[in-house]
């Protein structure tokens, strides 16, 4: 073997012309990455930005549900925990909204959006909470729907999204665990206990089984095609059952669709239809309790204005 | 919001560990973008430093005429010099000049 004395390929970034879409749209389709100040074609910062900022709207409501529980949390430890958790989501609302400010939208518009109902947030924050089992279904298992989608994001052609969803899953697995011991702490309590998760298992079913929305198409799911996202919703879907299902059944709890069942011969899951009608209701504000989180919202952004001016205002006049 | 900035924030996890990227705070000056990083990449206790760095005053080098210029390089790299046939002729010579 010899000394190499070839001529190495110019890499430039961004590694394609700016300016020309097709050649963007060759790089991010063969798996390329897209920086905050590189060159991208309009449809695909727009495609990005409403994606981050749904994600971010949903941090920042999902966690009304779980604030009602602090005051009645049973221990200081779970206190604490749920303190904890819930500064996490509106710390991941605030590592996402910088994410989408990037992309050209003013976080204030985004919240000023947000409180007039033109954006949307994930479907399981526009339910009820009745019970402390409820804080134990949702930590686990709506965190563990929420990571399936975010751990595929960490694939995501738009790299500083991509990058913020790390530290997010790293995060998330703490709360996964937290949700996880308060179920299985009161599986192992008494016979209302196991009632009381039984009753929040039924409940939550619904809206976990429409959270990564209906099929798509892939042909036709410009997020898939772009790599914003890196895998379609049934496939998160199929991906939540094949862990979930056997951890809630070996506790002796009940899933709540008798339809539920793995098809060996085609390696996927079968279920009962989730109600998509019910999913494009409650996601458009018509959920149980969309009107009354963006009411404690909107009282909350009033009541907080002074800390905005007073911080800005010491600001300018320093 | 209006008056406000934009800060880069790298995180040292050890002492002796690289400062890596972590991300960004928006606030108005650096007092307080040095409580948002702390409490963005450090409440568990998983930093050992923090760098806040203004934006604007990151200057980036990305011409890739000088980063990646279109030249053989293999000179400046270890694995540039493949001396694996050189050693074993060199030892196969030494070896037969000795048994004359």
């Amino acid at each position: 073997m010899h000394e190499t004395d070839t001529i190495q390929p110019l890499n430039a970034r961004p590694p394609y012309p700016p300016g020309n879409a097709k050649a963007f749209y060759a790089h991010v389709g063969s798996g390329g990455k897209v920086e905050a100040d590189d060159w991208m074609p309009d449809d695909y910062r727009a495609a990005v930005l409403k994606f981050v900022e749904m994600h971010a709207n949903s941090e920042l409501m999902g966690v009304l549900p779980e604030r009602d529980w602090i005051m009645r949390a049973p221990t200081l430890r779970r206190k604490l925990a749920l303190t904890s958790k819930i500064q996490d989501e509106v710390g991941h609302a605030q590592l996402l909204y910088r994410v989408a400010e990037d992309l050209g939208k003013p976080r204030a518009q985004m919240l000023q959006d947000l409180l007039d109902g033109k954006t949307k947030f994930h479907n399981v924050f526009h339910y009820p909470t009745r019970s402390w089992a409820d804080v134990g279904i949702i930590a686990w298992l709506v965190d563990a729907a929420a990571i399936v989608s975010q751990q595929a994001l960490r694939d995501s052609s738009y790299a500083p999204y991509a990058r913020t969803m790390k530290k997010i899953c790293w995060e998330e697995s703490v709360h996964i665990m937290h949700g996880r011991d308060v179920v299985l702490t009161m599986m192992n309590g008494t016979e209302k206990q196991r009632a009381m998760v039984q009753e929040a298992l039924d409940r939550w079913w619904g809206p976990l089984m429409q959270m990564h929305g209906p099929p798509t198409d892939p042909a036709r799911d410009k997020d898939l095609h772009w790599g914003i996202k890196a895998k379609n919703n049934e496939q998160l879907r199929q991906e939540f059952l094949s862990i979930y299902v056997p951890r809630l059944l070996e506790l002796g709890l009940t899933i709540p669709d008798p339809a539920l069942r793995y098809d060996e011969s085609i390696g996927r899951w079968e279920y009962t239809e989730p109600d998509w009608v019910e999913l494009k209701s409650v996601v458009t504000g018509h959920g149980p309790a969309s009107q009354s989180r963006l009411e404690f919202r909107r009282v909350n952004f009033a009541d907080t204005q002074w800390v905005r001016d007073a911080l800005l205002g010491n600001a300018a006049a320093a | 919001m209006d008056g406000e900035r934009v800060w880069e924030v790298f995180r040292q996890e050890d002492e002796g560990d690289p400062m890596m990227h972590s991300g960004n705070v928006n606030a108005p000056d650096e007092e307080l973008a040095m409580h948002y990083a702390r409490e963005m990449y450090g409440r568990r206790g998983e930093s050992h430093r923090l760098w806040i760095v203004a934006r604007e005053a990151i200057t980036e080098l990305e011409d890739p005429d000088l980063l990646k210029p279109p030249f053989d390089r293999s000179h400046k790299k270890p694995g540039g010099y493949v001396i694996k046939h050189k050693l074993q002729a060199a030892k196969e010579r030494a070896a037969s000049e000795a048994s004359e």
